[in-house]
């Protein structure tokens, strides 16, 4: 298969659906489902089918807290917002269906001239919302599979690496570490076996973005792992998802279907000699499994627990062999570049962190969703434009990234913009892109404790800094917050924090001690305080 | 002349560990150099002849002009490399180590059937830990006497899993496993049946003498009665490796 019978194809799909001038698009994604979308979804549908107007199943349109969405779009404008309602129930869609293409029900609006959806932009979220993710013909007819076919008859695999690398994409699971440095690593070792892994094991509190993609965009996935084994000379994938997510799982699982079924996965993909298969491993709820060799232990069938990095996956992974190992959202940015050139990619964001980066706005913030914003966006205007501020005309008191292994940044540190080297040097990381925000009536210490009790519980039990210092860092946050604490506690707990980063086996283990040290960094005094009370 | 020397994969490399010059071949790792030259790296989790865990963390030792510390049982060696294995920070994170190991289950080794010969003890009398900092846990676990000539403590158990990789990789049983998470994790038999109901069980007792502390022991022994036998692991497995 060439790109022009790739463009004849998605013409064909497109003129299948000739003839509809509205989508009335109703978002399916997990918290939609939660606050009702399904029933909403079955009452349009029943009214709403007809040759002009079609009703449709989508994935996430961003701002959950505003679920069940719906949005009217208009098919021949596919450059004009859509009209797009909040909070429908079921009792709405006769009004709604009878608007289409009238005036809007202005009592269910959701205005998207505001700055949560103008200030975004969307390349990993580009088709979240839009097509339906269990449809294979609505991603081609978006523009989907091209990079792949692109890539496979017009791209030797060390121009996609080059590309890759052009980019100056990172790693999106939270290391940053360079995704085309880590493609060219696998691409290097000699032919054979060779595994590529996405890493949907998302579990950082309050992190969904991860989720979202999947649900939302399943094959933007799959194109982005095939180019990836592509590119490092791999024929074997594996989805590593956990198993809390099903919605997820059952969406991904259709989307292996069908692209089996259309030639874009198995043997001899689009007529070349690449081929590829792909299966899904469940994970079973252990938050360690997010760690690269775990999730590898996990998939092999073995207790999933991390071993001693070198040898990296890179060189000696799955059942030893040389594997590939990305995250959900770095596989959904592929696609993009090798469609529009690493140089494209380049220009977005910032020096060294580039593209864009999917946040998922939890606590208390008024637009509680998820948002795609170019790198070097400051928190500011993620939190208090994008996000709308805190609800209630509380303060902003802090913002928490990264999940266990991030930090909590103050408001003084607002303006800074949020790339992956920035926030490393204010004590926090990038993570996978959770973002918690506190308002003044959170205590600082009660959220050190909650990571740590996090941490302490998701341990696997290896290594003896993580299982025990965990363990009793987590006592002494716990005394400390109950007042019952000394000066003495809060130097052991310091001390503890330092060995537990320095000495621990994995990740999880040497990050685990960074919402106490950040905390301590910017508000320290709350710790203090509660030492005060308990010396009186 | 005599004939010219086949080529060899063999690469040897000199190095450097607290100052001195050692040389060795490069696919060994710091801590096999270091117990071949008498240097006395501490570990509870490696022992030569069962593959590398990496987890006890005793075995860290610093690279000169790296700020990470790496584990010596997992580490090769390499050209140039200058090692130490005894700085004060390691000194003091070994003692954190172990104190949290006391404060974790029940060593109180006045009671214990391995006293005196105890690798967790000698280390501990090692780096002059004469107290704990952090609280006990007081956690009460099981003791298994099922089976008719070892027992197991678990209130004595550190988690190194020698147990498991020797009844694994020497034995060939695969009797002994981990369940459960963090602290609460337990070296278990089979699946988590009695260690006298086990049908995999050969009752070579390679666990008990490979056992560093007195979680694994013959019965019948009283206190500071139990002494341990390592020394047949490295034959057995250098006679295999010859092989």
């Amino acid at each position: 298969m060439h790109l022009d019978d790739m463009f004849e194809r998605a013409e064909e799909y497109r003129a299948e659906s000739a003839g509809v001038e509205h989508e009335v698009r109703v978002c399916m994604a997990a918290s939609c489902q939660s606050s009702g979308a399904q029933p909403v979804f079955a009452a349009l549908s029943e009214g709403g089918q007809g040759d002009a107007c079609r009703v449709k199943a989508v994935g996430c349109m961003g701002l959950c807290s505003a679920g069940p969405l719906v949005a009217v779009a208009e098919v021949a404008a596919p450059n004009e917002a859509p009209v797009l309602y909040r909070d429908v129930r079921a009792a709405d869609a006769p009004d709604i269906l009878a608007s289409v293409g009238r005036q809007p029900v202005e009592r269910l609006r959701c205005p998207t001239d505001q700055p949560f959806f103008t200030r975004q932009q969307r390349i990993v979220l580009a088709n979240a919302g839009i097509i339906d993710p269990d449809s294979f013909k609505g991603y081609v007819a978006a523009g989907g599979y091209f990079a792949l076919i692109q890539a496979l008859t017009e791209m030797t695999p060390a121009e996609v690496v080059q590309e890759v690398t052009k980019s100056g994409l990172r790693g999106r699971g939270g290391g940053g570490y360079p995704t085309g440095l880590k493609w060219s690593t696998v691409a290097k070792m000699p032919p054979g076996q060779k595994y590529v892994i996405c890493n949907a094991d998302e579990g950082d509190p309050g992190a969904f973005m991860d989720r979202a993609v999947l649900e939302s965009d399943p094959h933007r996935i799959l194109e982005g792992m095939a180019i990836a084994a592509y590119a490092v000379g791999a024929n074997k994938g594996y989805v590593y998802v956990r198993a809390e997510y099903p919605l997820a799982v059952e969406r991904i699982a259709t989307a292996i279907r069908k692209a089996k079924r259309a030639g874009f996965m198995g043997n001899r993909i689009a007529e070349t000699q690449f081929s590829f298969d792909v299966e899904i491993r469940l994970g079973a709820g252990a938050f360690v499994c997010g760690e690269e060799t775990a999730l590898m232990a996990s998939i092999e069938g073995l207790r999933g627990q991390p071993r001693p990095r070198p040898p990296y996956p890179a060189q000696a992974g799955l059942w030893g062999y040389p594997t590939l190992i990305n995250n959900v959202e770095t596989y959904a940015n592929i696609a993009p570049i090798i469609r529009e050139g690493g140089d494209w990619f380049a220009d977005i964001g910032t020096e060294r962190s580039k593209g864009t980066k999917v946040f998922a706005l939890a606590g208390t913030i008024r637009n509680t969703g998820l948002i795609e914003v170019p790198m070097g966006t400051t928190l500011r205007d993620i939190i208090e434009v994008i996000g709308g501020g805190i609800p209630g005309g509380k303060a902003f008191k802090a913002v928490q990234t990264g999940g266990p292994s991030g930090g909590c940044l103050p408001a003084a540190m607002l303006d800074i913009p949020v790339d992956y080297d920035s926030l490393r040097e204010l004590g926090t990381i990038m993570g996978s892109g959770g973002m918690i925000i506190m308002d003044e009536t959170s205590s600082m210490v009660d959220v050190a404790r909650y990571f740590m009790e996090f941490c302490m519980s998701e341990s696997c039990g290896k290594c003896v800094p993580c299982r025990a210092g965990t363990l009793q860092m987590h006592g002494l946050l716990d005394k400390i917050a109950k007042a019952r604490g000394s000066a003495q506690d809060l130097a052991l707990l310091e001390e503890l924090c330092d060995m537990v980063q320095a000495t621990s086996l994995c990740g999880l283990g040497q990050t685990a001690p960074n919402p106490v040290l950040s905390t301590l960094r910017y508000f320290r005094e709350e710790y203090e305080e509660r030492l005060a009370a308990a010396q009186v | 002349m005599p004939i010219p020397a086949p080529p060899t994969n063999v690469r040897v490399v000199t190095f450097q560990i607290d100052g001195r010059d050692y040389s060795a071949r490069e696919d060994e790792t710091i801590i096999e150099v270091a117990r071949e030259n008498g240097i006395p790296i501490p570990s509870l989790c490696y022992l030569e002849g069962l593959s590398t865990w990496g987890a006890c963390r005793l075995c860290l030792v610093e690279l000169a002009g790296s700020p990470r510390l790496v584990a010596a049982c997992a580490t090769q060696v390499a050209e140039g490399l200058q090692i130490y294995t005894d700085t004060p920070r390691l000194q003091r994170y070994r003692r954190t180590i172990l104190e949290l190991l006391f404060a974790e289950r029940n060593h109180v080794c006045s009671v214990c059937v391995s006293n005196g010969h105890c690798e967790l003890q000698a280390l501990a009398q090692r780096y002059g830990l004469d107290h704990v900092r952090v609280p006990y846990r007081h956690v009460a676990y099981e003791v298994d006497a099922s089976h008719e000539m070892f027992r197991v403590d678990h209130n004595r158990c550190i988690l190194c899993t020698r147990c498991v990789r020797v009844c694994d990789e020497v034995e060939g049983a695969h009797t002994w496993d981990v369940m459960g998470r963090g602290s609460d994790c337990r070296v278990i038999t089979d699946m988590n049946r009695p260690w006298g109901a086990s049908d995999t069980c050969t009752s070579c007792g390679k666990c008990v003498q490979v056992c560093p502390t007195g979680a694994l022991v013959k019965q019948g022994t009283s206190v500071g009665e139990m002494t341990k036998d390592l020394h047949f692991l490295p034959y057995i497995t250098r006679r295999r490796h010859n092989r």
